[in-house]
């Protein structure tokens, strides 16, 4: 095989396994509007919340410990012990269900039937106060975060394809663990959405939100509901790409990575969030071997949104979003 | 009642207002944002030192400092609203902190009088001080880091770099641009070939280009990153297996926040710098005394020694050191920003006056002029402990490649001169 088209065919697999990481973001955006209509601005903030609060019971770590040792002038900072990572994980989870049910409490329960803008607002606004309140908790330091997930060169991939080509592939075991956990995530989430009660609920709820209410489905708990498991999404979310860079304020930017794909796949299909995820992975870093190097490189982030714009021309609704139709 | 209500307004206002006669500095920080880590360690130090002059020495020459902290949040915007709501406190000095910030008070400190001292980032060609007359980048700037990284790896290679690769890795935007010029020169004296490779910002995904690094097998990467960038490109190396000792960050990409993340991968990795690292230094020892023990460190206080909090701590020392030569050069103790501006122009860093400090073999010798606002452009270079979790400083300083940078500095300075119509010259 002549080597650009090894190299080629090595960013394509990259590219495969940045989309993932993509859509593991984006699908939280789509949970979250496929229930209740709302575009939620606060999902890249929910995942830097999920991995700050991960990391922090972790290790053992006194939330809020800067502001009560300024008040109160002790010095204290942990609790001397730390906790395995999937424990950790499960009491993460149950402090994001605690947030989607202060969210929904505070703010969503009292905005019912206001119009999509005022929503996406309020959401705004709740991404400016997670970061500030995630900031004070735990504090703003870089933390590394360890769950035990392999990263580094995959040898076995490695190894096989040097045999075959003459040129070992990369490809980075926490993205092939992040392929499979999201493959995982994505037939979960169908079977619930599809076979469950709650899930056939949730999708009631987003159909019609009065004649879901007419037919005694609880808004308030479908919406509790929904953002849980995107808490739970933002938490697997934040978990990959934290064990890339470190816990750090940055993880919120991760939203913008999941604008394209929405664009493309969808705001409303969980395969679309994939599939999109996919496209937008292997669309931009195909563009950055083939056509960066011509044009000073650097060009994967304007692009995504480039080859986003592209499909909208064609399909507004997405590839996989629901057709709008308005009768008059 | 109504005059009672006027007289406790007015009574109020003067309390808030800054005290005149005090020496008052600003400290454009930023605590919050994105890049809070690298801003929060650094602004900790700034203010350690003066208040620990506040308390042993009280303050410059009998002044008491008075500290004017505002927050940028490192957003360009948001620091040119800083410098204009504080620059009627008086303030001698501004220290932007942040590239984007100094370009754009470059020329409105420059109409106020009042100096700023851009330290290791903002204009290299501010250097020219018969251009630049109020801006300041001394001890080292963007060009002499770029050189300095060259210098180290010739000593590594006998001198010799013909036929090496090089590869830059850089944050695309003017901060990350700075280095090309000055590596492309560089490369024709000495033969080697540069591979630029931009990464977005923030620099979250670096997929492309540490794919390309591992293609092309330069035999040294440079970088210039911040923030993030700088955490994902030293795990991008680890995972390529890149050997770490062949890659050097500039100093805003060689603090403990950016190799931690990485964990042991990160052993021996380098980065350049301008001062030296750790605490074990006199000056510690009053720090914790006056400071830390006395309860009045910024912050949580955990910072002391790290890379950052000894840079923050460093530029207030010349701040300080500044405003005595000031003091004495102008026969008064309450100088003015002009009187500042006199003495950071005349100001003289020695060995004996960092001992003296309590800072020995801390930092480079130097000495400002009206000609040189950047001082000799020494720097160094550090490695990473992973086992140990500290840098170590392995190498003696180094001068930057004079020859070299000295017509670009003075091309460039006299473009700005020509483009806003000044007549460079020293007064």
């Amino acid at each position: 095989m002549p080597d650009q088209l090894l190299f080629g065919t090595e960013v394509f697999l990259n590219g495969l396994m940045a989309g993932v990481l993509y859509a593991l973001v984006a699908l939280g955006f789509v949970l979250i509007y496929k229930a209740s209509g709302i575009f939620n601005y606060a999902q890249g903030v929910m995942a830097l919340f999920a991995a700050l609060t991960l990391v922090g019971i972790m290790d053992g770590q006194v939330p809020f410990a800067h502001l009560i040792n300024a008040v109160f002038g002790t010095e204290v900072h942990h609790f001397g012990w730390n906790i395995p990572s999937f424990l950790a994980i499960i009491l993460t989870m149950g402090v994001m269900v605690a947030l989607a049910w202060i969210v929904q409490q505070l703010i969503f329960r009292h905005l019912v039937n206001q119009e999509p803008i005022i929503l996406f607002m309020a959401t705004i606004g709740l991404a400016y106060f997670m970061e500030g309140f995630g900031d004070i908790m735990w504090g703003s330091d870089i933390k590394k975060l360890d769950v035990g997930i392999p990263q580094g060169m995959n040898a076995l991939i490695d190894e096989v394809t040097y045999g075959a080509f003459g040129y070992g592939f990369f490809i980075d075991n926490l993205d092939i663990v992040a392929a499979v956990i999201a493959t995982i995530l994505v037939i979960l989430l169908v079977l619930f959405s599809q076979y469950t009660k709650q899930g056939r609920a949730m999708r009631a709820v987003a159909d019609d939100h009065q004649a879901a209410l007419s037919v005694g489905i609880s808004l308030n708990f479908i919406w509790v509901m929904v953002w849980s498991v995107a808490g739970f999404v933002a938490l697997v979310a934040g978990i990959m790409w934290g064990a890339k860079s470190g816990v750090q304020f940055s993880l919120s930017l991760i939203a913008l990575k999941a604008l394209p794909v929405l664009m493309l796949g969808g705001f409303t299909s969980i395969p679309g969030a994939i599939v999109g995820g996919l496209i937008i992975g292997v669309g931009e870093k195909m563009f950055e071997f083939l056509i960066g190097p011509m044009v000073g490189g650097a060009t994967e982030n304007w692009f995504a949104y480039v080859l986003a714009l592209l499909f909208l021309v064609f399909r507004p609704q997405g590839l996989f979003g629901e057709k709008i139709i308005e009768r008059v | 009642m109504k005059l009672k209500l006027i007289s406790a307004a007015v009574a109020a206002i003067v309390a808030a207002a800054p005290a005149m006669a005090d020496l008052t500095f600003s400290a454009l920080s930023y605590r919050t944002g994105p890049y809070a880590a690298n801003g929060i360690p650094f602004a900790d130090g700034y203010q350690d030192y003066f208040t620990l002059l506040n308390e042993r020495d009280g303050g410059i020459g009998g002044e008491k400092i008075n500290l004017v902290e505002c927050e940028t949040g490192y957003n360009t915007e948001k620091g040119v609203e800083c410098y204009e709501s504080t620059k009627g406190s008086g303030a001698l000095v501004y220290q932007p902190l942040s590239t984007g910030i100094t370009y754009q008070l470059i020329p409105k400190a420059t109409a106020d009088g009042i100096p700023v001292h851009s330290m290791g980032y903002g204009r290299t060609s501010a250097k020219n001080g018969a251009v630049f007359n109020n801006i300041f980048n001394y001890p080292a700037n963007y060009w002499d880091g770029a050189s300095v990284a060259i210098k180290h790896l010739l000593d590594l290679n006998g001198g010799d770099l013909k036929g090496k690769k090089i590869a830059l890795v850089y944050h695309n935007s003017a901060y990350g641009k700075e280095p090309i010029r000055t590596l492309e020169e560089l490369s024709k004296k000495h033969g080697y070939t540069l591979t630029q490779l931009a990464v977005d910002h923030p620099g979250q995904e670096q997929k492309s280009q540490w794919l390309q690094i591992r293609r092309e097998r330069p035999d040294y990467v440079i970088m210039w990153g911040w923030g993030v960038m700088n955490q994902v490109a030293i795990q991008e190396a680890v995972n390529i297996r890149y050997p770490m000792e062949n890659f050097i960050g500039i100093w805003w990409s060689g603090s403990e926040n950016d190799v931690l993340p990485a964990g042991e991968g990160a052993n021996g990795y380098k980065a350049l710098t301008f001062h030296n690292v750790g605490s074990d230094y006199p000056l510690y020892d009053d720090i914790k005394k006056y400071v830390v023990d006395a309860g009045k460190a910024a912050g949580a206080g955990d910072q002391l020694g790290t890379v950052l909090y000894n840079r923050g701590l460093y530029a207030a020392m010349l701040a300080a050191e500044a405003a005595k030569t000031a003091q004495a050069m102008h026969g008064t103790a309450t100088i003015t920003p002009q009187q500042m501006r006199d003495g950071m122009e005349n100001l003289e860093m020695t060995e004996d006056k960092m001992t003296a400090l309590g800072l020995p073999n801390f930092g480079p010798s130097f000495k400002v002029s009206c000609a040189n606002h950047g001082g000799d452009g020494f720097g160094a270079v550090t490695q990473w402990d992973a086992k140990a979790g500290k840098w170590n400083m392995i190498t003696e300083y180094m001068q930057s490649d004079q020859e070299v940078l000295n017509p670009l500095i003075a091309g460039d300075s006299e473009a700005y001169a020509k483009e806003n119509g000044i007549t460079p010259g020293c007064n």
